[in-house]
């Protein structure tokens, strides 16, 4: 049975353009700029200064608390020092330079292509494994692997959910990676499932990766207690709390956490990370990002090394299109505008898309005419609409009623209004400020 | 017939005697007791309600000087020291005067100074910009130019200048409630002494990045050269994260730094051009003439 969610969502043009390109190492070279946040909470704490010397996968800034996450080096060669370095967002933040020099791995990372089946790790030993390896949320939010599973007491985790649906146009790199790395995968649930000590995990992929539902439920036989559901092709399908509700019929409650309802929640690149992690000792220093759009001459999903200029990755798909209106980092709904080539990559990073002119002109703003399309639309039962406005009124109190703080900023919204009004501008403005989010600089 | 109308007008006269005799009953039993001296006080306020006084409008304000035994710290921007004067008067309470405040931008980063480097398309507003990333230049510590400060203007006394797409200050029109100064996300605006004959001298930037860096971006930022500090007599030049701040409260106006600044972020308004100056056009020796009458 294929099985959604009820409420709200939209179905964009899927536009996978990018699906059949194979994962492809992106050899790293020059200097590459490693953030120390690159998660959500505390910046890490440097370790290293100018001058060292640093292997792949050496540990050059560690977590200041338990809300942070560990980074490691994603090259070897020398530490040219910390710098403040802006973003793709233009926003600068310290991050450590390293000049490449060869690529020699720190000794205890298991480089070999075998596939490590051994389970017998303890919980412990596998949560201790990923706050050490710096695992973050791949998913975009980049929330500390380890926070998210300690499970608080006095609840159960009952399930891990994995999230294959890359319900957002375009993306692949989830998509290749439960094609080419199904078996990893899949260890990767049972050792998630073992960390929180559920005795279910549920696979969500959407009909429109039929070969890759194919491909894990034939390995998912020599795995037990691993169930792939098949998911209607709809967006925010791969939202925390959709997912819950289309796999389990679980609505998660508002302002709880998932594990409320006794499901934790894992994005497919975060679970294989996972298994690098834990079976083969790498830590998180790279990840897959998807390089697509109409007109670029070939599309491309990279495995890259985080810190790599932006700039390269174009460079090795071909070089920029020329009809390019905006560049987005992550998918066309959700996603952010760059507005900085040089920026590195972060462990977050999921996607550079090129959108051509035509796609990204926004149309002409005019009056709401309380049509509802955008409260049909919204997946949390909100009233975009309403929130609009008391956002651009700058109303605090009001928009804390109308639970502005459930917005989860998915943009379908947006992508309904008639009006083409900047409704998740400046819903997102008002979910800040309310929620005391926007701090002014000194 | 004649009965019908009789009875009718009586009834209804009956009837309105009853209802005006509840109503001044209800009146006189709940009767707010109001100092009248309020409404005495709102009258002398600008009626202005923007806040700068810090309450929510002209009643809470006159309100809240009735309530207060010592005056001396509440203040109407607007209305300044005269409105102040008279409010103590007729309160019969004491005030002090205070140099009357004006906003000033500070950010010179016109288009021809700072080129954009990106294009924002999103809402047009400075706040859902600032909170997006770091602007449309490389300067990401200048002015936005989406124009939050002129929409909560009261006054209408900022306006953006449609060939620096900078906001510009109307000296006659601005009260200094300090709205704009709120609105700002980037924290460009402040308020400063409007100066004797309001000439005033400010630093015109508050990018914080090394020189380097905020030259590149712009050709007027502050690049933290300190030359400005050797050159003033007064001390009054901070120098903090490769950006310069003249205090208002020890500039003495001498234009000394204004000469010596190689970005030319340092502004100065409503002097007389300078006299040795010979190739200034004929307009502006007119000025100076009439200056030093």
């Amino acid at each position: 049975m294929i099985k959604t969610f009820k409420r709200g969502g939209v179905h964009p043009p899927e536009n996978k353009i990018s699906r059949n390109a194979a994962l492809e190492q992106l050899v790293p070279e020059g200097v590459v700029k490693i953030f120390t946040s690159q998660h959500i909470g505390a910046p890490a704490e440097c370790i290293v200064a100018k001058g060292d010397k640093v292997k792949t996968g050496q540990l050059i800034a560690k977590a200041n608390g338990f809300v942070s996450a560990n980074v490691h080096s994603s090259v070897s060669g020398t530490v040219l020092g910390i710098e403040n370095v802006a973003d793709y967002q233009g926003i600068k933040k310290p991050a450590i330079c390293i000049q490449v020099e060869g690529d020699e791995w720190e000794g205890s990372i298991d480089r070999s292509a075998e596939i490590n089946r051994d389970l017998s790790k303890t919980s412990e030993d596998i949560l201790a494994k990923i706050t050490e390896a710096g695992l973050v949320g791949l998913g975009g939010a980049t929330f500390p692997t380890h926070v998210k599973l300690a499970v608080p007491k006095g609840k159960t985790a009952k399930a891990i959910i994995i999230n294959g649906a890359e319900c957002e146009p375009y993306l692949t790199s989830d998509h290749r990676v439960m094609l080419e790395k199904g078996e990893e995968l899949l260890i990767g649930v049972q050792l998630l499932k073992k960390a929180v000590n559920a005795d279910k995990a549920y696979i969500g992929i959407e009909t429109n990766k039929q070969d890759a539902i194919d491909n894990l439920t034939r390995l998912a036989v020599n795995y037990g207690g691993i169930e792939i559901v098949s998911l209607k092709p709809k967006y925010p399908q791969g939202g925390e709390k959709q997912l819950i509700k289309s796999i389990t019929g679980l609505e998660v409650p508002d302002r709880a956490l998932p594990i409320e309802t006794g499901c934790i929640v894992s994005n497919i690149c975060t679970t294989f990370a996972v298994y690098e992690a834990v079976q083969k000792n790498k830590p998180l220093f790279e990840n897959s990002i998807t390089i697509t759009g109409k007109n670029l001459k070939v599309q491309k999903n990279f495995i890259v090394r985080v810190g790599t200029p932006l700039s390269k990755l174009i460079d090795a798909a071909g070089g920029m299109p020329e009809n390019t209106g905006k560049i987005i980092s992550g998918g066309p709904m959700m996603g952010r505008a760059i507005s900085n080539l040089d920026a590195p990559t972060l462990k977050g990073s999921g996607s550079v898309l090129f959108i051509t002119e035509e796609e990204a002109k926004r149309g002409t703003k005019s009056n709401c005419i309380r049509c509802s399309k955008c409260v049909a639309a919204c997946p949390m039962g909100l009233q975009p609409f309403l929130l609009y406005r008391l956002a651009e009124l700058n109303m605090l109190e009001e928009l804390k009623e109308k639970a502005v703080h459930a917005c989860i900023e998915c943009g379908c919204c947006l992508y309904t209004c008639p009006a083409n009004l900047p409704l998740v501008d400046y819903i997102r403005l008002g979910k800040t400020r309310a929620m005391k989010l926007i701090v002014k600089p000194k | 017939m004649d009965s019908t109308i009789l009875t009718t007008v009586i009834m209804l006269g009956v009837l309105a005697a009853t209802l005006a005799a509840v109503l001044y009953i209800v009146a006189q039993k709940f009767k707010v007791v109001e100092d009248e001296r309020i409404d005495g006080t709102e009258s002398i306020l600008p009626g202005a309600n923007c806040g700068g006084c810090g309450y929510t409008g002209c009643r809470a304000f006159a309100e809240a000087l009735v309530k207060a035994d010592d005056i001396a710290a509440m203040f109407c921007p607007v209305g300044g020291n005269a409105t102040m004067t008279n409010v103590a008067e007729y309160l019969g309470k004491k005030v002090e005067t205070k140099e009357s405040m004006i906003a000033v931008v500070r950010c010179a980063g016109s288009c021809e100074n700072r080129p954009r480097v990106n294009e924002f398309d999103g809402a047009t507003s400075c706040a859902v910009m600032a909170a997006t990333y770091s602007g449309d230049t490389d300067c990401s510590y200048g002015c936005l130019g989406k124009g939050d400060c002129v929409s909560v203007c009261n006054f209408d006394a900022i306006y953006i200048n449609s060939e620096t797409m900078l906001p510009e200050v109307d000296e006659d029109k601005c009260t200094s409630c300090g709205a704009c100064v709120k609105a700002c996300p980037k924290l460009i605006i402040e308020l400063r002494k409007k100066g004797p004959k309001s000439r005033r001298i400010y630093v015109s930037c508050v990018n914080k990045d090394k020189g380097a860096v905020a030259r590149k971006a712009c050709k007027t930022a502050c690049i933290g050269c300190a030359a400005c500090r050797k050159a003033c007599a007064f001390e009054s030049i901070l120098i903090e994260n490769f950006l310069a701040y003249i205090d208002p409260d020890k500039c003495r106006l001498c234009r000394k730094c204004v000469e010596v600044c190689p970005t030319e972020s340092i502004i100065e308004l409503n002097f007389p051009p300078r006299k040795p100056k010979v190739e200034v056009q004929e307009k502006q020796t007119v000025n100076s003439e009439n200056a030093t009458n």
